[in-house]
């Protein structure tokens, strides 16, 4: 998948996460704010790069701003910003590409 | 038969299935069944997004026994098809459609409900229909959507639209409620399916939700829907079976078991006469203390 | 060197303040030393009184000079006003190197993160830091140690001469020209001047603060003219809103009435709960939605209390004027109905000393039945912590946490399992304050674990029907709920001491690692 134009999803609400995408500059560009930072920033990170990974998304400029969403969280707002991003909200691959 | 299809259900309490913090741990309140709302309590512009929320929810989160019903979007609308795929996908236990006025409805969701198990290899059968009623039309036609499909396990009612489309109001004093209440209730058990009530919305009047709730569970409801964790300890208690009544039953089911081996078909049992017809209405009042936790005995 | 609850305390912090490590809660019962009184200046001559212009001339008169160490209490919470007017003009006048001496400090200091970083202050000796102070202390910017220690500890360390006051300044909502000082009758009251009683006992010169100034004699007094050297006056002492808030409304939130209710239900089913007995909780939500509970049962039951303790609130002076307990010991008045309490002839204040000195002949934390607490984190061997954040920055305080914990017959820790994403219960606190040998049973949401240390309570709770599982199991829970959290990085440097009741070192804190 390539993402077409910005798309955001999510909101800052108490254990929700916004995630914004937009069109890369070649490779992942994650920019992570969190107010877990130290406990779970690595773990926001992996999420966020295997999420992408089964996306097939590999260029994209992605900002999370994270108000302490569980893993479940992250991976659906991202999904959100990215289908969106494409514009994509009829057979979505549940259980393929957007996977556990 | 799918063996969740009578599963107990004294509480369904509704959620935001858009709300992470709500739908992360809902099951400590105990309720029976849990329901993630896709329709009405999420905005048009974040149907897309909801579906993602509860997808991952559903694969991820362990609720810890509580049955997960998903109320997708109605039929008249553009998400009701996507929002089918991505429960079942998600392996939800149950569909609930709003809106319900026709047999034909549940035919057509139970159709793409096949179809997306096929799709994503759920065992088939698994995913579970229930039809919320919300018009006099839908009551009407309340015995035929109970019997348009096997998975269909029970019917509930929508008090709110409902009582617009008579053209009165929610009143608290259940008059406007008592015609779809009665027929939902006669339809459901004709049919041999479960029934439930609508929500009651005034959460400062926990006085008249308790009578409110004594009194469906007195019409013969299965249950009620919830929309605060404060009413299920409220709805749990009276619809489970109190130690009397758990002791009578007892003692019912063992003395007819042991006068039909004697050929005797009408005695009493603590000065109440009892005969056959008893039977089924004892042993469902053990299997509720059963399911409710509560029964101590051997039956 | 590893103390009792496993800490590695470094061997420079044990000689740089030349304590010992922590032995276990009862390491020092039975150990004589002597007090160590103050300098006294004595009044002898008639008439005159002891009113000073301004904060200024007032530090002048006390010879305030570099190096001091200035004693504060925190009965005005976070509307208090005095901490930052004198150390504003202690700043402005030039001077280096104060100790502060606080009760506790909170947000309303925040002004003195500047005077940390321009070496005004160069160390902290106090119950709590929050806000700019925490981040300052925990950035490494103070330059001396920060110590934090439990109200009792505070008055133990005081008495036995381990710390000095140079000059103490105790705001007094009334006051007379001759020091005569009550925590009530003015426009900023507070009920109470416990935690000053030790400052005016053992400080060498003590300075009420009033903005409402009385005539002679101000009785009873609560801190009495005898140990008050000087007197000024300020147009306000601190905001009265701030300093007793309106009645919290009891909680609707279904968690917290939850474990409240399970609290409750744990509390009767000890053999403690029975006429006569003694209890304290603290201001949250499921603390005082348990202390409504409680007191349903009492009333279902006819149980009395014999006294209630603490830092008080609308639900424990209820239970006085509902007539269920005999008795209430007041150390600190949170809200505006528990300052209007004080004046009940059965509310009776008493000293920090009184209520959880560990040094002293007896105090009455060592009476208590049941103590309902709350903590940041608790860990599988039932440490708390309720001083640093998970993230490593200090931002709570100890209070009387380790006093009660240590002294009660049963105590309660609620907390609900996970705060945010961050699992209350985990693996090991980032830093421990109250010794899991001192916690009994800790209500969560998810269920209540026992410590195996209380066989007794185990049995109690053989046939009782709560959701009772075991702290590893909580914390399994925790961590496939919202994954394992990985631990804060710490730098090098020790910034603060986290003080047992006893003097001893529980833990220390150590400066966070900047990116």
């Amino acid at each position: 998948m390539d993402i077409k134009k910005p798309a955001m999803s999510g909101t800052l609400e108490s254990c929700d996460c916004q995630v914004t995408v937009e069109p890369g500059s070649g490779g992942v560009d994650l920019t992570l704010e969190s107010v877990v930072i130290n406990q779970y920033g690595n773990a926001i990170r992996q999420v966020t790069m295997s999420t992408l990974e089964n996306l097939g998304i590999e260029d994209v400029r992605i900002t999370i701003i994270d108000k302490g969403a569980l893993d479940c969280t992250i991976k659906a707002r991202i999904e959100g910003a990215v289908f969106r991003s494409v514009e994509q909200f009829d057979n979505i691959p549940w259980g393929g590409a957007v996977r556990e | 038969m799918n063996d969740n299809k009578k599963r107990l259900r004294r509480t369904m309490m509704f959620l935001n299935a858009q709300s992470p913090g709500l739908i992360r741990d809902p099951y400590i309140y105990k309720a029976d069944s849990l329901m993630f709302d896709l329709e009405d309590a999420v905005a048009e512009r974040q149907k897309d997004a909801a579906r993602f929320s509860i997808y991952h929810a559903l694969k991820r989160i362990d609720y810890r026994g509580c049955e997960r019903v998903v109320r997708i979007n109605g039929l008249d609308t553009k998400y009701w098809k996507e929002d089918v795929r991505c429960v079942v996908a998600g392996g939800c236990d149950a569909i609930r459609i709003p809106k319900t006025e026709r047999a034909e409805q549940v035919k057509v969701v139970e159709a793409a409900v096949l179809a997306a198990e096929q799709e994503f290899g759920i065992p088939e059968g698994r995913t579970l229909i229930m039809a919320a009623i919300e018009s006099a039309r839908g009551v009407i036609k309340a015995l035929d959507i109970c019997e348009a499909s096997e998975r269909l396990f029970g019917i509930a009612l929508s008090g709110g639209d409902y009582t617009k489309d008579l053209q009165t109001a929610i009143t608290g004093t259940g008059i406007e409620l008592m015609g779809a209440r009665q027929n939902m209730i006669i339809a459901a058990r004709a049919a041999g399916v479960q029934c439930f009530d609508t929500v009651y919305t005034d959460l400062d009047d926990m006085e008249g939700f308790r009578n409110d709730v004594k009194t469906i569970h007195l019409m013969g409801f299965d249950g009620k829907s919830i929309i605060n964790p404060r009413q299920i300890p409220i709805v749990h208690e009276i619809f489970t079976p109190a130690e009397k009544a758990v002791v009578f039953a007892e003692k019912v089911v063992r003395e007819i078991e042991d006068k039909a081996s004697k050929g005797i078909g009408v005695f009493t049992v603590d000065g109440k006469m009892i005969d056959i017809a008893f039977y089924d209405g004892a042993k469902r009042t053990i299997a509720l203390a059963k399911a409710a936790g509560t029964y101590k005995g051997e039956l | 060197m590893i103390n009792a609850v496993g800490r590695d305390i470094p061997e420079e912090i044990l000689e740089q303040t030349g304590k010992e490590i922590f032995q276990g809660t009862h390491h020092f019962d039975g150990h004589t030393y002597k007090k160590d009184g103050p300098m006294t200046k004595c009044v002898i001559h008639s008439g005159g009184s002891k009113l000073v212009d301004s904060i200024h001339d007032v530090l002048v008169k006390c010879g305030i000079a570099d190096g001091m160490t200035l004693g504060f209490h925190h009965h005005f919470r976070e509307g208090d006003y005095i901490v930052n007017m004198v150390m504003e003009e202690v700043h402005n006048m030039g001077i280096k190197d104060i100790t502060i001496c606080a009760s506790s400090l909170g947000k309303a200091h925040d002004q003195l993160g500047e005077y940390i970083d321009d070496g005004t202050i160069t160390n902290i000796q106090s119950s709590g830091v929050r806000g700019k102070i925490g981040q300052a202390i925990s950035e490494g910017r103070l330059k001396g140690l920060a110590i934090m220690r439990s109200h009792g500890g505070r008055v133990r360390a005081i008495e036995s001469g381990e710390v000095r006051i140079d000059i103490a300044f105790i705001g007094a909502p009334t006051c007379d020209d001759y020091g005569n000082s009550r925590g009530i009758g003015g426009k900023s009251n507070c009920g109470v001047l416990s935690y000053a009683m030790v400052d005016a006992d053992y400080a060498d010169k003590v300075v009420a603060i009033t903005d409402c100034l009385v005539p002679f004699p101000n009785f009873p007094a609560h801190i009495s003219m005898t140990k008050v050297d000087y007197v000024v006056v300020v147009d306000e002492i601190g905001d009265p809103k701030k300093i007793a808030t309106g009645a919290a409304k009891p909680t609707t939130d279904m968690r917290k009435l939850m474990m409240a209710d399970h609290c409750t239900q744990f509390v009767i089913n000890t053999p403690y709960f029975k006429n006569g007995f003694s209890y304290q909780t603290g201001v949250g939500g499921a603390s005082i939605a348990s202390t409504i509970s409680l007191s349903k049962v009492m009333k279902e039951r006819n149980i009395r209390m014999r006294f209630g303790v603490g830092g008080l609130t609308k639900a424990m002076c209820d239970l006085l004027i509902n007539d269920q307990v005999d008795v209430l010991l007041d150390t600190q008045d949170f809200d505006l109905a528990a300052v209007e309490s004080v004046k009940n002839l059965n509310h009776f204040r008493i000293s920090a000393g009184e209520y959880a000195d560990p040094f002293n002949k007896g105090a009455v934390v060592n009476k208590l039945d049941f103590v309902i607490l709350a903590a940041l984190e608790i860990d599988v061997d039932f440490n708390c912590n309720v001083v640093v954040g998970s993230d490593g920055v200090i931002t709570g305080a100890q209070g009387g946490h380790p006093d009660t914990a240590a002294g009660a017959k049963c105590t309660i820790v609620i907390s609900p399992l996970l705060q945010g994403r961050i699992p209350a219960i985990c693996t090991a606190v980032t830093t421990v304050t109250t010794p899991g040998e001192c916690v009994d049973a800790v209500i969560t949401d998810y269920g209540i674990a026992i410590n195996p240390r209380r066989q007794d309570l185990m049995e109690c709770m053989k046939d009782v029907d709560l959701p009772f599982t075991t702290m590893e199991e909580l914390r399994d829970i925790a961590y496939s709920i919202a994954g394992a959290p990985e631990k804060v990085q710490f730098g090098d440097r020790v910034v603060g001491i986290i003080e047992a009741r006893d003097g001893t070192i529980m833990d220390i804190v150590r400066q966070i690692k900047k990116d």
